[in-house]
């Protein structure tokens, strides 16, 4: 047996971490290539007013947007040149606002229904009639946490 | 000469170097976050409700127009003064007869200087519309009166609890609320400058 025992203990060889930075790139790269962030475009161009009162809008979860302005030049032809409602992916009327916000109530669990909030993002020309009419809307379906979208601003 | 082998370079600490790049990146890096003022709409009134009588000295009522004049308390003025007229409204500081009454309310919060229940204002901001106004001018206007709750309850936590409202904890917060609350009404807007 003597010719196993007198054989050099064997030392672990080292790993190599060249490639340990390549691989964590390849993952940084895949992850930063397929995340899209969830944001549907906008058909209506918006200039939020100024304000310096403004806060931060708070866990964007629970935030559903109603998009008020004038439709961009290329969807002027569809659309036409006065103010309308964009909700999601479609310019929409103020009466489907009660079925908007149905839909979005169901996307939430139970517990975080009552604290959904609609975002009013409304372009600063735009008339308070249409706002109004909004406002009574969701008055009626119950969503009462609503929030004005503005810019931060000096006077 | 002798060829001399280059001696490999020891890059196991590139991934220390890239996971640093990657979590300063990640922290400082903020998607863009929505700003603005977020309110309570009224739940909606069931029909034959009768309207409760408010005093009116106990009213502020502010009117724009649709040209976007502002009128407040009977005086045509600039939306830059309404901040102040709206304070000294709410905070009544010297018992004006004709400024709104208060009511003292005992807020847990606030035991300590108001054992007797803080003064709160009885007084309410009315805020009227026309179908024309401009969305410019009512976001000026709510930012104003904002302005004014905001400048109030940050003068009264920092004499309760000596930080400004944004420093307070939750529960000191909610007295401060209690204490000032967001007095703003609004009725349904006329419709004198012709529709939408």
């Amino acid at each position: 047996m003597a010719r196993f025992t007198g054989k050099k203990a064997k030392e672990t060889p080292e790993l190599n971490m060249g490639s340990m930075s390549d691989i964590i790139f390849m993952l940084l790269f895949f992850f930063m290539v397929i995340t899209t962030m969830r944001e549907s475009t906008l058909f209506v161009k918006i200039t939020p007013p100024q304000g310096t009162e403004v806060s931060k809008l708070e866990k964007k979860s629970l935030v559903s947007y109603i998009n008020i302005g004038v439709p961009t030049p290329q969807f002027q032809a569809t659309y036409g040149k006065e103010p309308c409602i964009q909700l999601n992916d479609q310019i929409a009327e103020v009466s489907d606002i009660a079925t908007f916000v149905e839909l979005e109530r169901s996307a939430r669990s139970e517990a975080d229904r009552p604290l959904l909030t609609m975002a009013i993002k409304a372009d600063q020309d735009a008339k308070m009639g249409m706002i109004s009419d909004i406002k009574q809307e969701l008055r009626a379906t119950g969503a009462f946490r609503i929030f004005y979208n503005a810019r931060k601003g000096k006077e | 000469m002798a060829k001399r082998k280059t001696p490999g370079l020891n890059t196991s600490s590139m991934s220390d170097i890239s996971f640093l790049l990657l979590t300063f990146f990640l922290m400082t890096s903020s998607i863009n976050t929505d700003m603005g003022i977020a309110r309570r709409l009224p739940p909606p009134v069931p029909e034959n409700t009768e309207i409760p009588d408010v005093r009116e000295r106990n009213i502020f009522v502010v009117m724009i127009n649709s040209k976007d004049k502002v009128l407040f308390n009977g005086e045509v003025g600039d939306v830059s003064l309404l901040k102040d007229r709206a304070k000294e409204f709410l905070g009544n500081p010297n018992d004006d007869p004709n400024l709104p009454e208060k009511e003292n309310v005992v807020i847990d919060g606030l035991k300590k200087h108001y054992p007797n229940g803080y003064p709160v204002s009885k007084g309410v901001i009315s805020l009227r519309n026309d179908r024309g106004t401009s969305y410019d001018i009512y976001f000026r206007v709510q930012n104003e009166l904002a302005a004014a709750i905001n400048e109030m309850r940050n003068e009264l936590s920092n004499a309760e609890f000596s930080k400004g409202y944004a420093d307070i904890t939750e529960q000191q917060r909610e007295a401060i609320d209690a204490a000032i609350p967001i007095a703003i009404s609004e009725a349904e807007p006329t419709k004198i400058g012709g529709n939408n």
